[in-house]
């Protein structure tokens, strides 16, 4: 009972921003709805209630995209055809979809924030990650069975993310360079790269006959399975791993003497170095698990999901990590549930966006709406009355003091 | 003039800072303050400077009632403070620092009227003694003066009664003298003074009347000239307690710490410690006095494997050390209670038995390959929390938000958990409430009757003769003087604090 009254405490504020944020985007829908509006002075009445009735049929809309739509369900349940079930459940397959690259640059947010790092690189270290495991695929293809260039593709997407992570620490151990500055310029540097292998003359990774710069389709060379095989359906084991993952990373953390490290450097650096741990050696590996987490969402998107190399590919998950991490308050299941809740709002916001004209941005509005109210959960406990808990959720302090909230061992 | 508070209230969450205080202070009357961290001093002095509204209660001054919105009306009704942290702008020099927020202007575009300023300072300085040269920069000065220039400062916004909140923790004992000089030449003059303090003598010394308070209460109030020592400190704590601590002879065996001409840069890369000498045997206590900032600090460090020596050696058990890493240091039996536990002893957001644990935890048998055994974690920080009386609501509690007792009591445990051979324990006490004082010197006493040699860095002189076997006196980066615990006296060791700037005929 204690536990549960505990979670609560901690995730109300995390919760009530997000229904917050979604009130305030209903708020902009409304105001937004000139066809309805437009006929206020002739109908007020009817355009107020056109407009309300916008709002339903938007989060509506954005529902259905995002866990699928009841409708299909019936239909499914009835037919029991392969293609109908396929159609029912892709919505919310494709959420889980989303979320996974997510899960993987969350992960990789929280564990430098814990360590006291700002991981700004988290584009960098996907692109990297997804360039190794292409180089990987494409040099070894047809030399080794295709489990295990798998399993070498991803393990060369978390070395190559986990060296593009190490150098910030290194720099930052060493030389006392900040971490912010080199991991921005470090996704400048990781950008060019992918785009100097993927243009011009450099025919290796290149799609034959493409002028732009993506690369060969990886998919008939390696592939990573999918979980249902159902038609139209995409959603496969990295999915799985990402979840594995995040239960290693809580382990490390909270279970391991290095994690202990990892977390007693971030809180109070001379702390740790006077209880005689190596804050220069915290760093590094922080970074460095940090990028190699990037990296594997690398490896995923491009051997999986996408199935092909792109200057793109990134979709900006490293930045859109940042304010996932502080959202889940720094902690992997948090996180996870946090990955989620961002695959639903992306995943459902293209249909809204087909079925009603909204546009995708009113997304992006909410979910940096959602990231405000729980930097700054003053604002929420007002707006809600509900008392401040104990220990305030110290995420708003970051980065000098990435987090309040340690696990007791 | 003459204050009075009436029934002062104050809560906050979960703690009733001030309960029904009632004090008052005649005209050209010293009162002095005495109380316990947390017993509601400051609390009581931020509602008289208007920074913080009483729940209930009132304030009187020349009985007539005041209500402070906010500090400015405090300072207008006038009344001065000078906090213990110095509020003053280290470019600026003494005119403008003073005048800041108080400026006289001598035409329509605002100009700031110079001379009458720094004519009425030098008006000020002369008249209560405080000897402060209106034209130097305050960055340029030492703490002493500058805490002269706070007090000029609240006389020149015409203060008639004037806060002193700890005024000595920064001073040397001979500044300490000049601050009660000025304080006897200030209630001369007609300024009420309140001085806030947790140390016993001072009140006794310069106080007309003395107030006790204890959590958030009034716990008595006594006459300087009729108490005592041991009935302040009584009141204060609310139970007897024992203001020297019991300890038998020492009997000193092998050297454990030598100190060979050892040389530490600070962080600017000045030489802090500036060839020093000292060994601390096995069964002894040494302890080392001095005014703060005389490298004490750089030397524990470099003790500690934290701060490299520039040259010279450093020698325990038998090991040369300078260029040993912390941990190396602390395998080799070294217990170290670090001068600020905020900053370096404690992690404030971690739990107790995360800190309890917090320079073993790569050991048995708290993990194993690096893997925690969680069982044993909570079994040994259980029994330290058990061993050491750490009042905590558990071992899952933030050490943060434990007492600045309990913190330290955190510290001790975890250092003590293990065979010790060396213990350098710099300002153990600092901040503690005299409770605390005394479980932690019998805790280190202890340490030495068990063979442990101790080393104490202390800026406190009452600490300094309690404890110590021998007592080396530490001015600017060298040991001036070493003296048998029982020929130190105040005298003597203040004397020696001050360095040869006093004129002291310096012991080598």
């Amino acid at each position: 009972m204690k536990r549960v009254g505990e979670l609560l405490r901690r995730s109300a504020v995390p919760i009530l921003s997000v229904i917050t944020a979604l009130l305030f985007g209903a708020v902009v829908i409304f105001l937004t709805d000139f066809e309805h509006l437009s006929k206020i002075g002739s109908d007020p009445l009817g355009a107020i209630g056109g407009a309300i009735g916008g709002v339903g049929k938007a989060y509506g809309s954005m529902l259905s995209g995002a866990f699928g739509d009841p409708g299909r369900f019936a239909t499914a349940l009835q037919t029991g055809n392969a293609n109908d079930i396929g159609k029912a459940i892709r919505p919310f397959t494709e959420t889980l979809v989303a979320a996974m690259p997510l899960i993987f640059t969350g992960l990789a947010v929280a564990v430098s924030f814990r360590a006291g790092m700002f991981n700004i690189g988290g584009n960098g270290q996907v692109m990297l990650g997804a360039l190794g495991a292409t180089m990987v695929a494409i040099g070894l293809n047809g030399t080794v069975p295709s489990p295990v260039l798998l399993v070498l593709t991803i393990l060369a997407a978390t070395v190559a993310g986990g060296f593009w992570g190490f150098i910030p620490g290194f720099l930052k151990a060493r030389t006392g360079a900040h971490e912010v500055i080199t991991t921005i310029m470090l996704n400048y540097v990781a950008a060019l790269l992918v785009y100097f292998s993927l243009q011009g003359t450099n025919n290796w990774l290149r799609a034959p006959g493409s002028t732009s710069p993506v690369s060969k389709n990886l998919a008939p060379i390696v592939d990573v399975p999918n979980i249902i095989s159902l038609p139209g359906l995409r959603l496969d084991y990295g999915f799985v791993v990402a979840l594995l993952v995040a239960v290693a990373v809580s382990l490390l953390l909270f279970r391991t003497t290095k994690g202990f490290e990892l977390r007693a450097s971030g809180f109070n650096l001379t702390a740790a170095r006077y209880a005689g741990m190596s804050a220069g050696g915290s760093m590094m590996l922080a970074m460095a698990l940090s990028g190699a987490l990037c990296g594997m969402a690398g490896g995923f998107l491009v051997v999986g999901t996408v199935g092909q190399l792109s200057i793109d590919l990134h979709g900006n998950i490293g930045f859109n990590a940042i304010a996932l991490a502080l959202l889940a308050g720094l902690r992997p299941s948090g996180v996870v549930l946090a990955a989620l809740l961002f695959g639903a709002l992306t995943n459902g916001g293209k249909l809204m966006g087909v079925q009603t004209g909204i546009p995708q941005d009113l997304l992006f509005l909410i979910m940096a709406l959602v990231i405000m109210f729980v930097a700054a959960p003053g604002l929420i406990r007002g707006m809600w009355r509900i008392k401040a808990g104990k220990p305030p959720p110290e995420i708003a302090a970051l980065p000098a003091s990435p987090t309040s909230t340690s696990t007791p061992l | 003039m003459r204050l009075e508070l009436r029934e002062i209230t104050k809560r906050f969450p979960g703690v009733l800072a001030n309960d029904h205080i009632s004090i008052s202070a005649d005209r050209g009357k010293v009162l002095g303050m005495l109380g316990e961290n947390g017993a509601g001093k400051t609390t009581l002095m931020n509602i008289l400077s208007g920074l913080y509204k009483p729940d209930s209660g009132q304030i009187f001054i020349d009985d007539e009632e005041k209500v402070f919105a906010d500090p400015v009306a405090a300072i207008r009704a006038g009344v001065g403070m000078v906090h213990q942290h110095f509020m003053l702008v280290p470019v600026f020099d003494v005119v403008e620092a003073v005048a800041l927020g108080a400026e006289t202007v001598k035409n329509a575009l605002g100009t700031f009227d110079r001379a009458a300023a720094r004519k009425r300072i030098v008006e000020l300085s002369e008249q209560y003694k405080l000897d402060v040269d209106p034209d130097d920069k305050i960055e340029n000065l030492p703490v002493g003066v500058r805490q002269r220039v706070e007090i000029i400062k609240a006389l020149y916004r015409h203060s008639d009664i004037l806060v002193l909140d700890e005024p000595s923790a920064v001073l040397t004992p001979y500044e300490t003298e000049e601050l009660y000089t000025i304080i006897r030449s200030l209630a001369a003059g007609g300024t009420t003074v309140i001085f806030i303090t947790h140390k016993l003598n001072e009140v006794l010394e310069v106080a007309d009347d003395i107030v006790v308070l204890r959590r958030g209460r009034v716990a008595g109030t006594a006459d300087p000239k009729t108490a005592t020592r041991q009935q302040l400190a009584n009141m204060m704590v609310g139970r007897d307690v024992e203001l020297i601590v019991q300890k038998g002879p020492a009997k000193p065996a092998d050297v454990v710490l030598k100190l060979e001409d050892l040389f530490v840069r600070d962080d600017r890369l000045d030489m802090a410690v500036k060839g020093l000498d000292l060994e601390v045997r096995a069964g002894e206590i040494v302890a080392i006095a001095g005014v703060q900032g005389n490298g004490q600090t750089e030397l524990v460090e470099a003790i500690t494997g934290l701060r490299p020596a520039d040259s010279g050696q450093i020698t325990i058990a038998g090991k040369r050390t300078e260029k040993a890493s912390p941990r190396a240091v602390s395998d080799l039996g070294v217990a170290h209670i670090p001068e600020d536990r905020g900053r370096d002893g404690l992690i404030n957001p971690m739990t107790v038995a995360e800190n309890y644990i917090l320079d073993s935890y790569h050991k048995a048998p708290y993990s194993k390959n690096g893997i925690f055994d969680l069982k044993a974690v909570r079994e040994g920080a259980a029994q330290g929390v058990k061993d050491f009386d750490i009042r905590t609501p558990s071992i899952d509690t933030m050490a943060g938000s434990l007492s600045g007792g309990n913190q330290q009591k955190v510290v001790v445990a975890r250092e003590f958990s293990v065979p010790v051979k060396l213990v350098i324990a710099a300002q153990p006490t600092r901040g503690l409430d005299v409770g605390s004082i005394e479980y932690i010197h019998r805790r280190i006493v202890e340490q030495r009757d068990a063979g442990a040699a101790i080393l104490l860095v202390s800026t406190e002189l009452d600490e300094v003769l309690a404890v110590g076997d021998r007592i080396a006196v530490m001015f600017d980066g060298k040991i001036v003087g070493i003296l048998a615990g029982d020929d130190a006296t105040y005298e003597n060791l203040g004397l020696l604090m001050g360095g040869a700037s006093f004129g002291g005929g310096v012991a080598a």
